[in-house]
């Protein structure tokens, strides 16, 4: 076993293999899990804000009539922006770093099934995220809507559009590793005893979600290289005038569009699943249910994309199947809600702030759900299409719910990860302040979007009777942007009070608390035996039995022989350069038409990343010492 | 010795489950099945009696049966374990059923693009 | 038990390979991207308003010949994996050069088909079905192209004593050999689809 591993032959001085574990070179190199969802997080929290920052200046143009703070230009990218940044820069890699962080904790894994391929997906989404925003500062941001639709995406002038395909296209390579990864853990590398059916909903939510992932991704990648096509190399997938028709687009798109809502929903509703049995006391309500009803969520979920085409012309029979999917939808999700109603009735339960945003999660998301069924009756969606009733709607799912639940996750778990609680006082203020400003901002879109009142348009005319809202949706705009400031400072705060976790400060069920807080490199000193579901807490409180309890805490004292003998993956910088070359082969499609060297351009990112895989293959998971 | 014979040699074996692995004369045999097929599939595409409707079957079903062929025996599938099979088959069932509902819309449904000709 | 993956060296759940479980995933959501590329052929090839139609322009025989040889190439292929499985180097070398060769023949066919077409006025930029031929095609010949630069990749490495101990070296051989059927299968369907399915005129 050991003779292959002679074979391969050392790589000298600048190819060394790096070996720090600390430091901005130890980031950098880490192929650790737990690193890697810290700097998703990060990132994710880092790309809110500037998502935030558009969604303010958009709402500063939007407060009075003819506003003069955006001209129409801007605003389009502003808005565009927004929504790519939101969906894909934000709610997808916060809910990708979570799951990277507490898969392997909580099904008892050492790390990932591929650390290289995990921290490729990190640097891949980095560098698309900034070469996406990259836009702004050569000749200007997308500016056709995150969704894209053809043939005014092929048509409009600049790059930002190319930037457009080219940006989501790297993002999606990210997506789809990512997918992959998570699959293979979960079904490969569950401790002994971790059945399917013992493993926490946030597990199983994450595996919906993962193949989602693997499903959706191609096709939007289809579209992205038919839009691409178009604008850069004169191809007419969507040319009107040789037959080109804009509902493929739309197809391809929503079929990409629809599962993709399901995959930002999913891990909150899977975070929210874990939270409310641990701050109630009691396990969650109905956990075959709840779980059935994610896959069946996740099933459905590719049925029912042309709810987004109702006003296209679809046709009565075409519009009648879609709005009856969509109907059916509706059902495995009201089970979810009932389920964790159920898991607060008769609970024991504490007010903390993780607790507050997971009640929050379900109430907002209640609302946002049942907007979204009277979508599905097709005459009332053909006055709301188009209109901020449409936007009250996915804002209340996807910040009411995505976002509550996710920032849930981070106060309930940031205690493991960073080893001291964050403020329940700020906590709580934090809370108020995003769930007043929240439904401030989304609650009168209902109303103003039933009044008429368009999207995605950068001005609205005086005597349309929407002023009024819309001051108030700005004011909650600045609301939610002040709640995010007490949460900055919270963590800073925390940061310096230090206020120590423990390994288990909220007296949880689940696996990832029974090991210090931070966990150690490896996790878990000895791979843990899992005899029941919530099997920590079975074991703190169900046990009565003289057997030796399973050692699973990882430790400072005592348990070092047992560290020796853990091979843990080795640092690798080729998952950094291989991400590199993308946007270099993508600047080069951009400039394709003004640099004479630009296939030279693409040919030499693709080289970067080739030779980067090739050194990637020939390197061993783990370095010989 | 020719590779083909190789396989009934069992001197270097490292797989354990060699046994069960198809011999090189199988392969080869499918391989021919394939090659048959196909000359069968382009001979049908020039006979200008058949309807359209036929002819289209008919590849449809040769096409099918090649293409489960490579898959069960090339790659394996008929002796790996299930769960492989599955992965493939749900990503070739939901592409069938999704793509299949997106053109039922335009060509059934849809009619053709406005402003071209039918 | 009726499961033969190769030889497992860690203990995984459900007993099988992470990587070819890994490469299996990857090959279901394949059939999602060649879906949509054919599905937007199938849409756009008789919206022909300038430029060949597709009766116009194919020449069946020599798509066929090419067809033949991609599915001999997966034969190669095969050969290749049972070479290494019974630890014979030279003879899955030999195998795999076949299959590369094999490969770039097809890739040979494929650029005189495309420089044909667009000599006799079909292009990207011609119609909607020269824009969906060209990239359904295009992309099916780049995942051949990356299949044969993983080919000659093995072949170094079996070169270089990188596939030892054998049955490690299988895994890899086996691993790749799922990637290039695949992309046979591809063109199965392409071939039928596109080029044996008639159009309209």
């Amino acid at each position: 076993m050991a003779t292959h591993v002679e074979t391969i032959p050392r790589r000298r001085g600048l190819l060394a293999r790096p070996t720090a574990k600390t430091g901005l070179w130890g980031w950098m190199t880490t192929v650790d899990h737990k690193k890697i969802g810290i700097m998703y997080g990060a990132t994710a929290i880092f790309f809110f804000l500037v998502g935030g920052l558009e969604a303010l200046f958009i709402r500063l143009q939007l407060a009075t009539p003819n506003g003069e703070v955006l001209s129409a230009e801007m605003y389009n990218q502003f808005f565009t922006m927004h929504g790519l940044t939101m969906i894909f820069l934000v709610v997808m890699p916060l809910g990708v770093a979570l799951m990277n962080y507490f898969i392997p904790l909580m099904i008892g894994a050492r790390d990932v099934a591929f650390p290289r391929l995990n921290a490729f997906s990190y640097w891949v989404f980095l560098v698309g995220g900034l070469f996406l925003y990259s836009s702004f500062f050569l000749g200007g941001a997308p500016d056709g809507g995150w969704f894209g639709y053809a043939p005014l995406s092929t048509s409009l002038p600049g790059n930002g559009m190319t930037f457009y395909s080219l940006g989501l296209q790297i993002l999606g390579v990210a997506s789809l590793a990512g997918a992959v990864n998570f699959i293979i853990t979960i079904i490969n590398m569950r401790a002994p005893g971790m059945t399917f059916f013992k493993m926490p909903v946030f597990i199983w939510m994450s595996l919906v979600t993962s193949f989602l992932l693997l499903f959706a991704m191609p096709v939007i990648a289809v579209a992205l290289f038919q839009l691409m096509f178009d604008r850069a190399f004169d191809a007419n997938f969507f040319n009107p005038a040789l037959g080109g028709d804009p509902l493929l687009w739309q197809h391809l798109f929503w079929l990409f569009g629809h599962p993709e809502v399901y995959i930002m929903i999913l891990p909150a509703m899977g975070i929210v699943s874990d939270i409310l049995p641990t701050f109630a006391r009691k396990p969650i309500f109905g956990y075959a249910a709840i779980v059935f009803a994610g896959a069946a969520i996740g099933i459905m979920g590719w049925g029912v994309w042309a709810h987004h085409m109702f006003a296209v012309g679809l046709g009565p029979v075409g519009n009648s199947v879609f709005a009856a999917t969509t109907m059916f939808i509706a059902v495995p999700t009201g089970v979810k809600i009932f389920n964790w109603l159920g898991t607060l009735w008769g609970g024991d339960i504490r007010f903390k702030t993780p607790l507050l945003f997971a009640v929050g999660f379900v109430a907002l998301f209640i609302i946002g759900g049942l907007s979204g069924v009277s979508h599905a009756i097709v005459p009332h969606d053909a006055q709301q299409t188009d209109t901020y009733y449409i936007v009250a709607h996915f804002h209340y799912v996807l910040f009411g719910g995505a976002l509550f639940g996710l920032m849930g996750g981070f106060y309930y778990w940031w205690p493991k990860v960073f080893g001291h609680m964050l403020g329940e006082g700020l906590g709580k203020i934090h809370f108020w302040l995003f769930f007043i400003g929240m439904n401030l901002t989304f609650g009168p879109m209902h109303i103003v979007g039933l009044q008429g009142q368009p999207r995605r348009t950068y001005t609205y005319p005086e005597g349309m009777g929407w002023d009024f809202w819309n001051m108030m949706e700005t004011v909650g705009a600045f609301t939610i942007a002040l709640s995010m400031v007490v949460f900055l400072v919270n963590v800073v705060v925390s940061k310096a009070k230090n206020e120590e976790a423990g390994d288990d400060p909220w007296d949880a069920r689940t696996l990832e608390w029974a090991m210090s807080s931070p966990p150690p490199e490896h996790n878990f000193d000895t791979i843990p035996v899992v005899r029941e579901r919530d099997d920590f807490w079975d074991q703190k409180y169900g046990r009565t039995e003289e057997q030796p309890q399973p050692v699973i805490a990882g430790g400072a004292d005592g348990h070092e022989e047992h560290t020796e003998h853990i091979h843990l993956p080795s640092p690798s910088y080729f998952p950094m350069l291989a991400s590199f070359g993308m946007p270099i082969a993508a600047y080069g499609v951009i400039y394709f038409n003004e640099w004479s060297f630009a296939p030279l351009v693409i040919g030499g990112g693709i080289l970067i990343t080739l030779l980067s895989l090739m050194g990637w293959v020939l390197e061993p998971g783990t370095a010989e010492e | 010795m020719t590779d083909l014979d190789a396989g009934t040699s069992m001197e270097h074996v490292v797989d354990p489950h060699m046994a069960d692995h198809p011999s090189p004369r199988k392969y080869v045999n499918v391989a021919i099945i394939l090659a048959i097929l196909t000359a069968i599939e382009v001979a049908a595409s020039y006979i200008t009696g058949l309807s359209e409707t036929t002819l289209i079957v008919t590849l449809m079903l040769l096409a099918l049966v090649k293409f489960a062929m490579v898959g069960l025996y090339f790659m394996h599938l008929k002796f790996d374990s299930r769960t492989f099979r599955r992965f493939f088959v749900t990503g070739i069932i939901l592409a069938l059923l999704v793509f299949g509902a997106v053109l039922w819309l335009f060509f059934a449904l849809g009619g053709p693009a406005p402003g071209l000709g039918a | 038990m009726s499961t033969h993956e190769a030889t497992v060296e860690h203990h995984t759940s459900t007993g099988l390979d992470n990587t070819k479980l890994a490469m299996w995933a990857f090959l279901g959501s394949e059939c999602l991207f060649f879906g949509s590329l054919i599905s937007t052929y199938l849409l756009y090839r008789n919206r022909v308003v300038t430029g060949p139609t597709p009766h116009e322009i194919y020449d069946i025989p020599f798509t066929s010949v090419s067809s033949f040889v991609l599915l001999m190439s997966s034969l190669t292929m095969v050969l290749a994996l049972a070479a290494i499985q019974r630890g014979d180097h030279r003879g899955l070398r030999i195998w795999l050069l076949a299959t590369a060769f094999l490969g770039l023949s097809f890739i040979g066919g494929q650029v005189y088909e495309f420089s044909t077409f667009v000599e006799e006025g079909l292009k990207l930029s011609t119609s909607t079905f020269g824009s969906s031929f060209f990239v359904l095609t295009g992309f099916h010949g780049a995942h051949v192209t990356v299949g044969i630069l993983m080919l000659l990749a093995l072949v170094g490495f079996s070169w270089a004593g990188r596939l030892e101990p054998a049955s490690e070296g299988a895994r890899k051989v086996e691993l790749i050999g799922l990637y290039w059927h695949f992309v046979d299968i591809v063109w199965i369907v392409i071939f039928t689809v596109i080029y044996l399915v008639p159009t309209k005129g």
